[in-house]
């Protein structure tokens, strides 16, 4: 696809990744970018883009997507300024066919909305007995290997998944729950589930599997990445193995920064998610672990469509509509712990691209043109309507946040404009 | 947080849980099942009020007995009643909870009487009615999930009230399987709102839901300290599935440890009462000589149901 030549006048621009911080012009050829600052050589009359006001940062990467009906919801990714997105492998069959990868890549492409990274299935059928064909996967797209929600309850599996992945250099990413102890849960162990008379998962659930993966991980040397982590403990546990030398990364979602069990309400619905909001301490460590940039900052996309969501609070699906909130969510996260900018974005830029392995989520001269443009102080209602995505399902329906992306580029192409 | 079950005026317009309920409403409620009272011993055992309205028995799950008290509650009241056992019906040909609530509304329905295995299905009714505009249509919970039995745990306030006449000075003991138990829920929530001095949750810990204490309550262990000096012992049935090894290690084991005998029940006030919300299990949390004895208040509970339901249907259907 060839891109574009633009000029990008007058924004703001973040790159987190170069820890600039700065109002320049932005020259894109050919859909690279060619300059910051100064028009390169013999830049032609382009078309020049407006920016006043606006700051323009690398286009966001999300750590996972769930993309059910791919175009709308790739739609809502643009729309939310995320140009590159990890897609789990618990697509409906799961991802562990080369072909099953093949046709998601082929199609996403000639959408040339954001750019989709197959995550592979670990385990055959996800089912954690017989490891996937993580060789061929890889080259039909795959990037890195997970069981999505599901766990091996089988350590011993586990242990030979990550022996093999590390043979070949794959990265395995793991949400850490243990099965057997979060059960039946619906909701955090706590203080809302003694009250509302819903069955809880308790914290161990989550700080279990974490000791497991880490030590296998430690063992096996693989690369290892802990998904959605949701406790205090859970974080700490990823810190500290950090701080003795495992090359571990983590993530959580942009919702367990700014909603706790107390959101839940009387049986909000839209409330619950997989792993569950957990208490305000929790939350708070969180978000320090974000901060810090201990943690990764993902949207965990999850459209749900209404029928999954009426119902009895423990027989709803669980998961949040979230492309089109990352952007302000974040916003109002770094507002809130008096975070620059520049390091707030990294945990949706830079850092997720990091941890994929990919090339976005920075403006460095030469690099592909991915951007987003956003005015961060217009303050827009979530409601169905101002929600590209088709799942409206998320505990901010009605709440008005800051921030609205105005523009998106893909490889210096307009994907999204308002 | 908005509170679904009161409107504007802060009038009652759904019974979903005490929670959330002020004192006020609860011993509106007390008050209104004593005028109540005395119609059930008449001749002739009615009161026009709920004339002309049709009250709908939705059970999603079975159960004979509460369903039977709401009917005569809501006969005595003068009102149409239909009972649907909906276990059998809809639900089984896939229609979804919502699904059937519209059609019962388009049937006219005054009132609906959930039970739901589901903890917030009553509160998910509500909210939908509000939704579709139809706010006029009550819902009373007549059990969810491990929630609430709100009108359970009213019954048990009226009795208490009836033998103890005042709540503030009241140590109560709640004992058994509290974790899935709505009827704990629903007592605890109405005695702190009520103001009891104490109320104790004695369980094993398998059995206590982890915050318990956020409830309010003290955690006892034991019976021994825990029924110390109680003025109400309120004993909670064992559901047979709990009982298969996982949370516990058998019945008798249960018996010996939580089980109410004579000898147990001596540590508390000799004037303690005893209550349980039926039906019995003999022998695994009641002993039969405690269960048949003086300080056993169980079938005035039953008596007293009657009269609270009307309470709380009357008071609805005048909201």
């Amino acid at each position: 696809m060839t891109g574009q030549t633009l000029h990008i006048r007058n924004a703001r621009l973040i790159d987190p990744a170069n820890g600039l911080d700065r109002q320049l012009d932005l020259y894109i050829v050919d859909g690279h970018i060619a300059t910051i600052g100064q028009a390169p050589q013999g830049f032609p009359h382009a078309r020049t883009i407006d920016a006043d006001g606006l700051i323009a940062c690398p286009g966001l990467v999300d750590l996972s997507t769930r993309l059910g009906a791919i175009e709308p919801e790739l739609g809502a990714a643009v729309a939310g300024g995320v140009t590159s997105v990890a897609c789990p492998p618990d697509t409906r069959p799961p991802l562990d066919e080369p072909g099953l990868v093949e046709r998601l890549v082929r199609r996403t492409d000639t959408l040339g909305l954001a750019r989709v990274y197959p995550i592979g299935a670990l385990t055959q059928r996800l089912d954690g007995q017989k490891l996937a064909e993580m060789n061929a996967l890889t080259r039909a797209g795959c990037i890195a290997f997970s069981q999505a929600k599901q766990s091996i309850v089988d350590t011993r599996l586990l242990l030979r998944a990550m022996q093999y992945a590390a043979t070949f250099g794959y990265p395995v990413r793991l949400r850490p729950q243990d099965q057997f102890l979060a059960g039946d849960g619906v909701a955090h162990d706590g203080e809302v589930a003694a009250r509302l008379g819903l069955s809880g998962i308790p914290t161990a659930a989550e700080t279990v599997a974490v000791t497991t993966a880490l030590l296998l991980a430690r063992e096996t040397g693989v690369r290892l990445h802990l998904s959605r982590l949701s406790s205090a403990a859970g974080v700490a546990l990823v810190q500290h193995a950090r701080q003795s030398g495992l090359p571990v990364t983590c993530d959580v979602s942009i919702y367990h920064l700014h909603l706790s069990e107390a959101d839940i309400g009387y049986f909000d619905s839209n409330s619950r998610f997989d792993p569950p909001l957990r208490s305000l301490s929790d939350r708070e460590a969180l978000r320090q672990a974000a901060r810090l940039g201990v943690a990764a900052i993902c949207s965990d996309h999850t459209p749900v469509d209404a029928d999954g969501k009426q119902l009895p609070f423990g027989e709803a699906l669980p998961g949040a509509s979230a492309l089109e909130l990352l952007l302000p969510l974040t916003l109002q996260w770094a507002a809130e712990c008096a975070l620059p900018l520049v390091s707030a974005l990294a945990r949706i830029t830079c850092d997720p691209a990091a941890i994929l392995g990919i090339a976005g989520g920075s403006m460095r001269v030469g690099s592909a043109a991915d951007l987003c443009l956003f005015d961060p102080v217009e303050t827009w209602q979530v409601n169905a309507d101002t929600l590209r995505s088709q799942g409206k399902n998320t505990p901010y329906l009605g709440r008005q946040v800051t921030g609205r992306v105005r523009m998106t580029l893909v490889g210096g192409r307009i994907v999204y404009q308002r | 947080m908005h509170n679904p079950q009161l409107n504007a005026n802060g009038d009652l317009c759904h019974l979903l849980s005490i929670e959330g309920l002020p004192r006020e409403v609860l011993l509106h409620i007390l008050d209104t099942a004593s005028s109540f009272l005395k119609v059930s011993t008449r001749e002739v055992k009615k009161v026009p009020l709920l004339r002309g309205k049709s009250v709908f028995n939705v059970f999603f799950e079975n159960s004979t007995r509460t369903r039977t008290t709401f009917e005569i509650a809501a006969k005595r009241l003068s009102a149409d009643v239909i009972n649907l056992d909906v276990t059998r019906s809809s639900t089984a040909k896939g229609e979804t909870l919502l699904d059937t609530v519209d059609n019962l509304v388009a049937m006219h329905a005054d009132m609906f009487v959930v039970r739901h295995a589901a903890s917030g299905a009553p509160h998910l009714i509500a909210e939908h009615l509000h939704r579709i505009g139809r706010a006029d249509v009550h819902v009373v919970n007549a059990g969810d999930g491990r929630h609430s039995h709100p009108t359970q745990g009213l019954l048990d306030m009226y009795t208490i009230r009836h033998y103890k006449k005042n709540f503030t000075d009241l140590r109560v003991a709640i004992v058994g399987d509290i974790l899935h138990s709505r009827v704990a829920r629903s007592d605890i929530n109405a005695l702190i709102t009520l103001g009891a001095a104490e109320v104790r949750a004695i369980a094993p810990e398998t059995l206590l839901p982890a915050e318990i204490k956020t409830l309010g309550v003290q955690v006892h262990h034991d019976m021994t300290s825990g029924l110390r000096d109680c003025d109400v012992v309120i004993m909670l049935r064992l559901q047979n599935e709990r009982m298969n090894g996982t949370l516990l290690p058998s019945a008798r084991e249960y018996f010996r440890c939580y089980g109410l005998t004579p000898e147990k029940l001596a540590l508390a006030k000799p004037d303690a009462i005893v209550m349980h919300p039926g039906p019995m299990n003999r022998g695994v949390e009641i002993h039969t000589d405690v269960a048949d004895g003086s300080q056993a208040v169980i079938l005035p509970q039953v008596t007293f149901g009657i009269a609270v339901r009307m309470a709380v249907m009357g008071i609805l259907a005048g909201n």
